[in-house]
């Protein structure tokens, strides 16, 4: 094997294993959300994004059934991410239904970053595949245990799980504040979600947060003038 | 709308988002307006999402165990501290506030 490659391996197990690791506490969230353990386990196993799954039980625990329609636009304005690293994973992919429609499931931001990391063409597609197939396999059986786990836990709240929900949040938040930009549109879109709550329905606060984003994105204030890669 | 069908519906909608990139022109979103809109709305959601669980109960603003837990949680996650770790810390924290009484 090549020295790229072996690598592209390394950093796709070591990924694949710290991330399967936060399931647990996706599963054991979600069913003190509401959900039950077969809803869980569906959305890690078709919806399979964090960020989307994070936000719909986050929503169906603040806002039971009436955030239902608040949690699809959250979750799917999530996912618009992965459309953009689905074409930017298109071409190292290469041809094949199958072998897109396999790729397009497991492309996440971590699969993706791991990929596009790699110099050369056979270490990136090692390295997607080895890491979403991984996190594929270690998500899901995280998440189930999480779920099997939560339901024994019984009065959440007790065991500041609902603490521990935000800082998943904050977790997921992290590392794309690297920049002025991010940290303003950050800032003021909790600023906006936190204000709005009392005069809203459930779940509305956060899209009204995303407007920031919105607004920010296209008049690129406070951003750089090159061109994002 | 039952919680099965917001599951099924949302997490079809996400996986299409997914499969579409592999289907679509790339020239239509390469344009850095709509690239950079999408970094934005991911960091606008997050944050809206850390607040509204840190600081709202229902319709109501609520400042409880949750809040010293997050700032414990930034400060762990500004050192580097692994993610469940960091999880796991926050809720100790919330819970042995919640035991003491203190921040209910």
């Amino acid at each position: 094997m090549q020295p790229t490659s072996r690598a592209a391996l390394r950093s796709a197990l070591s990924v694949a294993i710290a991330v399967s690791a936060y399931g647990l506490s996706f599963g054991a969230l979600s069913v003190a959300a509401g959900l039950d353990v077969w809803q869980t386990c569906v959305l890690s196993l078709l919806m399979f994004s964090g960020g989307s799954q994070f936000a719909l039980i986050g929503l169906v625990a603040s806002g039971g059934l009436s955030a239902a329609p608040a949690a699809i636009v959250a979750s799917t304005l999530l996912g618009v991410r992965n459309t953009l690293y689905a074409i930017r994973m298109s071409p190292i992919i290469g041809p094949g239904f199958a072998k897109r429609v396999a790729a397009g499931w497991i492309t996440i931001d971590e699969s993706t970053a791991v990929a596009t990391a790699q110099p050369d063409l056979p270490s990136q597609r090692l390295g997607f595949w080895v890491t979403g197939i991984g996190i594929f396999i270690g998500w899901n059986l995280t998440t189930l245990a999480g779920a099997l786990l939560g339901n024994l836990l019984g009065d959440v709240r007790q065991y500041g799980l609902d603490a521990a929900a935000a800082a998943a949040f904050l977790g997921l938040l992290w590392p794309r504040l690297s920049q002025l930009q991010p940290v303003v549109v950050a800032v003021a879109a909790a600023v906006v979600a936190v204000v709005v709550t009392p005069w809203v329905p459930p779940g509305v606060p956060i899209i009204a947060a995303a407007v920031v984003a919105v607004v920010v994105g296209l008049t690129n204030w406070l951003g750089r003038r090159e061109v994002v890669a | 709308m039952s919680l099965w069908t917001l599951v099924i519906v949302a997490a079809i909608i996400v996986l299409a988002l997914k499969l579409a990139g592999y289907l679509v022109p790339p020239a239509l979103f390469e344009k850095p307006g709509p690239a950079r809109v999408s970094t934005l709305l991911t960091v606008a959601l997050l944050a809206a999402l850390v607040a509204v669980n840190t600081v709202t109960t229902g319709q109501q603003i609520v400042l409880d165990a949750r809040l010293p837990a997050i700032a414990l949680a930034c400060a762990l996650f500004a050192l580097r501290v692994p993610f469940i770790v960091v999880l796991i810390a926050a809720a100790l924290c919330a819970a042995l506030l919640r035991m003491a009484g203190l921040g209910v």
